[in-house]
């Protein structure tokens, strides 16, 4: 019993609006955030199962060359050891999200300082720990290997390229033209819970308890790197402390502990060292971006260019999409965009936190502030100048787009008419500036399905292997089978997180709430439609709401009219025509204010504004606590944080939280978000678009260019520390 | 982490025979702890000495503070005298790490941290200080925090605390116990050593001497302040830091106390940059030619290069702002 959608036609029906019971959209506390806050939700690595033993996995001291363990016998032999294992299925790089196969393996060979290249199995964490610090490792016949982007050969991404118009030649034309390079450098997740598994054999059955974001290709990436079949195989993910990217595909301790348990015959535990967290799981690439305006004297684009450099390590295909939303955000007829990947020997490069346009659609940002600046119009005017009528390159309509909206309401709101010319407005000894940005990122729908069973006593159940990473996923399924099945919140069990679950779309590319509550949703059409033939009328005259079924002048409570039974649905949701047909991406605007200090070149944060729009709002409270850690992960980047890497190995030299630079309380100011009312009939049968990702997807700029306001510095090579500021004080 | 001895110091006077060659000691274990994980540092016995009486504060006879080697970053922060006399202490203490490591952090601990410098950390990697004639992989590698002034070709490590520029601009002594009974008083540049072609010795301590106590003089005049610049607003090592009193005394400059974090291997102060203050009016050409004095010596590395204007300019701020609001 599949309700099975594949979205083809825009839902025009809009039927979440015409629901009595008002749980859709409302600010409703996450149901799990008490398990949390007072420790009894249990993460990965806080199982505690009998007979369970730990392993610490050892990395390579260099990045090349035949590893050799040249003392492990003596390592086995240390109190409490039970296994050094070296094994050609441990992984070399973390898979990628959405893998669904295993990633490149192999421990017999380094390709970058950090990788792991065994683990140390023994009775106690302390004692696998000294193991595994003990074993020595030497790398034979290493080689000089490229580690520095700038200097490393590249290859370059064809089907990244456009070339419309003659760009060129609207340079040439053009009334104002901007034409600048900035760079960013390598960020790191940096996910409060390190990655962390436990695996436990029952025969050829394997169960894992990890930390995951995406379980059903994890699964899959999973049985792939041990060469057994995925039947065999169960991921446990229930609660997941953070993942921002490095989580959606299967990382090197996973595959460990499942060896290891294998060998052993024992549940072994495997917790990344924070440091390994740094070295060995995922980096967003460090990018170089050359930007391209020409504008007409009215301020109108008549080009528009973005040229990027990322890198990987060799053999990996992702390549930093920092394009991806530079294709439709602005207008211009002329055109040219390229990515070339350069290939060197630093951990491997993946998703982090908003891939593409959290350092795409910065750059950009900064650049449109730079050719404001150049024709004395005010950023926010020279956006609304820009707004293209349809997709410039593609001719598509977008779906829905409150950009316009966004760029107004959020000056209205910020006080932006107060902007002060640049340098001109001190306090003391602090210098004070307003910047502003764009907010942009692709919206997408995935496969995604969901069983709801609505059971005999009036309570209903939502079931799939969807994770909640910290996001509210546990809130939004709840309130959307509550919404449509009439019933109060606090009545739906909703249970995630296990691949015996029907498989979703996991969380990550902003796609997880619209795609999984949309197979909810479906799921609950079903089970009315269900009901509808029960009570013998057309499912839309039902009215749901607080567990009674209101239908032709009568009411009736819900356990009545299940009379014992029970109604379980599956809904599934694929991708369609609408994700073709149209443009769809959501929208937003950042506005923030800096104080500079003129002595050091220290900026801090005053306040910030984001004004966006994701169509609808599932809870305005989780929606609103994303685009907060959105911004304040946009503060991260503005201002400190960096993946510093040894110029002679490419190893990471802040390795842990200490040294590489999250914000902390005292760097994020008051933060306020606006969420604008909108329904995307395109998206989804929700009209919801993803919000996940785009508080961060140009955020940065609106820093950086207020540091220019404050202080007539451009800072073109991010993070703007202290030490690039007062170089141009 | 290497598996070791653990013993409680039975007394204060037990504790330095108890940690004979190859112990160490343990208060609050805020660095400790983590360079034993990383088998950086690997006692084989740790001396606990949290339970001895020795998280007392007293007035001193002299009207100083006597600062038991116990007392925690907190406590120290927010005492009333220390607050009201000895502020620039208060603040640089509040300024480092974070609430839960100044609950736990202790002030003898304090002095005695590690450096921050990756490499000392990283045992795949070259370093005089963990390992003596192994090398520096610092000098060429990413150094943005170390040190510019009184390091050597061996090493370039900065000390990371605050606490420690403050004590050292006050003109703090260290009370220590040695194992054979005797007591002596160092003051912080006794203390301290410079890395020289001996990098792995950070300080005169003997083996098993341990510091008891730390003696504030009676207060100063003078305006007390204690500027930090770092990369983000908390949790993060000075890049530069500044600890400053400064008297003034009809339009002059007539006292000039000034000490440095961030810079070099140990809290740094330079007495010719007082000298070149005293008995002068402040102007910024005055204060540039402080920073004359102090940066006659530095060197950059690459990454770090930037401490040099950094310092200027912040001592050029602290000074202006301590002379100006005196003045007033």
């Amino acid at each position: 019993m599949t309700e099975y959608l594949k979205m083809d036609a825009p839902a025009t029906e809009r039927r979440l609006d015409d629901m009595a019971q008002g749980l859709v959209g409302a600010p409703l506390d996450r149901p799990e955030g008490p398990l949390k806050v007072t420790g009894s939700a249990t993460y990965a690595d806080e199982w505690q199962i009998d007979g369970m033993v730990h392993g610490v996995m050892v990395r390579a001291p260099g990045n090349s060359g035949r590893v050799v363990l040249t003392n492990s016998d003596a390592v086995a032999e240390m109190p409490g050891v039970l296994a050094v294992i070296q094994d050609d299925r441990l992984l070399r790089n973390p898979a990628q999200g959405t893998a669904d196969a295993a990633p490149i393996q192999g421990a017999r060979h380094a390709a970058y300082h950090g990788q792991l290249i065994a683990v140390v199995v023994a009775e106690t964490f302390e004692q696998a720990r000294h193991a595994a610090q003990s074993l020595q490792v030497t790398l034979e016949d290493a080689e000089m290997v490229p580690v520095d982007p700038a200097t490393a050969a590249t290859e370059p991404r064809e089907n990244q390229a456009l070339d419309q118009g003659d760009l060129e030649a609207a340079m040439q034309q053009a009334a104002c033209r901007v034409d600048v390079v900035y760079t960013t450098p390598s960020h790191s997740s940096s996910a409060m819970e390190p990655h962390a598994s436990i695996a436990s054999w029952d025969g050829e059955e394997l169960t894992l308890r990890g930390s995951y974001q995406m379980l059903k290709y994890n699964r899959n990436e999973l049985a792939d790197s041990l060469g057994v079949h995925p039947d065999r195989v169960r991921i446990v993910s229930p609660y997941v402390g953070g993942g921002f990217g490095s989580k959606l595909g299967l990382a090197p301790e996973a595959v460990a502990a499942s060896i290891a348990a294998k060998q052993l015959g024992r549940p072994v535990s495997v917790a990344l060292q924070r440091p390994q967290v740094y070295e060995a799981t995922m980096r967003r690439s460090e990018t170089r971006q050359r930007v391209r305006l020409a504008a007409d004297a009215a301020g109108r684009l008549i080009g528009l260019g973005h040229d990027a450099r990322v890198s990987n390590l060799p053999g990996e295909t992702f390549a930093e999409p920092v394009l991806q939303a530079s294709h439709f955000l602005y207008a211009g007829a002329n055109r040219k965009m390229s990515l070339e990947l350069a290939r060197l020997h630093r951990l491997c490069a993946g998703s982090v936190r908003a891939p593409g346009e959290a350092v795409g659609v910065t750059v950009l940002e900064n650049a449109m502030d730079e050719l404001a600046q150049e024709m004395g119009i005010d950023p926010v005017e020279l956006r609304l100048r820009n707004i293209p009528d349809e997709d410039p390159e593609s001719g598509k309509a977008f779906s829905s787009r409150r950009f316009r909206d966004a760029l107004e309401s959020g000056a209205e709101a910020f006080g932006w008419a107060d902007r002060p010319g640049v340098k001109e407005r001190r306090e003391g000894e602090w210098l004070i500036g307003y910047g502003m940005a764009s907010a942009a990122r692709i919206n997408v729908l995935k496969e995604s399905e969901a069983r709801v069973t609505l059971l005999p006593d009036g309570t209903a159940r939502v079931e799939t292997d969807m994770t909640d990473i910290g996001t509210g996923t546990y809130a939004i399924l709840g309130q959307i089978a509550g919404e449509m099945l009439g019933l109060p919140y606090e009545k739906v069990d909703v249970r995630l997180g296990d691949t015996t679950l029907p498989p979703a779309a996991g969380s990550g590319g902003s796609w997880g709430a619209s795609s999984s509550g949309t197979s909810v949703y479906l799921a609950c059409e079903a089970i009315r439609r269900q009901l509808a033939e029960r009570l013998d009328v057309s499912e839309p005259d039902l009215m749901l709401k607080d567990g009674c079924v209101t239908y032709a002048n009568q009411t009736k409570s819900l356990t009545e009219v299940l009379g014992g039974d029970e109604i379980a649905k599956l809904g599934h949701v694929v991708p369609g025509e609408t994700s073709k047909a149209v443009r769809q991406a959501t929208f937003g605007a950042y506005f923030a204010e800096v104080a500079v200090h003129a002595a050091s070149g220290e900026t801090r944060v005053r306040r910030m504004h984001g004004s966006f729009a994701a169509g609808r709002i599932l809870n305005a409270k989780t929606a609103r606590s994303q685009c907060l850690g959105g911004m304040t992960f946009g503060i991260g980047i503005a201002l400190t944080e960096e993946m510093a890497f040894d110029p002679r190995d490419g190893h990471v030299t802040n390795s842990n939280l200490a040294e590489y630079h999250i914000p902390v309380n005292a760097d994020v100011p008051q933060l306020t978000v606006e969420l604008l009312e909108e329904r995307d009939d395109w998206a989804s049968p929700l009209q919801a678009k993803g919000i996940g990702e785009l508080g961060i997807c140009g955020a940065a700029a609106a820093i950086t260019n207020a540091i220019y306001n404050a202080t007539g510095v451009r800072v073109r090579d991010y993070p703007a520390t202290l030490d690039k500021v007062i170089a141009g004080l | 982490m290497r598996p070791f001895d653990y013993r409680r110091a039975e007394s204060i006077e037990a504790a330095p025979r108890q940690a004979a060659a190859g112990a160490a000691f343990i208060a609050g274990g805020t660095n400790l702890l983590d360079l034993m994980k990383l088998e950086v540092m690997a006692p084989e016995t740790l001396i606990d000495i949290n339970r001895l009486e020795l998280n007392q504060m007293e007035d001193t006879a002299d009207n100083g503070l006597r600062i038991g080697a116990l007392v925690t970053n907190s406590d120290l922060a927010n005492d009333l005298r220390v607050r009201r006399n000895w502020p620039v202490l208060s603040r640089a203490l509040l300024s480092g790490a974070s609430g839960q490591l100044r609950n736990k952090a202790t002030t003898g601990g304090n002095l005695l941290q590690r450096t921050r410098c990756h490499y000392f950390q990283d045992r795949t990697m070259p370093c005089n200080k963990r390992e003596p004639d192994s090398g520096c992989a610092a000098r060429e590698g990413v150094n943005r925090g170390l040190a510019v002034l009184g390091t050597s070709e061996h090493c370039i490590a900065t000390h990371p605390s605050d606490m420690a520029v403050a004590m050292r601009v006050l003109g703090a002594d260290v009370e220590t116990l040695k194992e054979d009974g005797t007591t002596r008083r160092l003051d912080l540049d006794e203390l301290y050593l410079l890395p020289g072609d001996r990098p792995d010795r950070e300080t005169v301590l003997e083996p098993g001497e341990l510091i008891t106590a730390v003696l504030l003089p009676p207060p100063i005049g003078g305006r007390q302040t204690y500027r930090k610049v770092r990369d983000r607003a908390s949790y993060a090592f000075a890049l530069v830091s500044v600890a400053g009193i400064v008297a003034m005394q009809e339009g002059r400059i007539a006292a000039a106390n000034l000490a440095f974090g961030g810079l070099a291997p140990k809290p740094w102060r330079d007495p010719g940059v007082e000298d070149v203050l005293v008995g002068e009016t402040p102007s910024e050409a005055l204060f540039n030619e402080a920073a004359d004095i102090l940066l006659s010596e530095a060197q950059g590395f690459g990454g770090n290069d930037f401490k040099l204007p950094l310092a200027r300019r912040t001592l050029v701020s602290v000074v202006s702002e301590l002379t100006q609001e005196t003045q007033s």
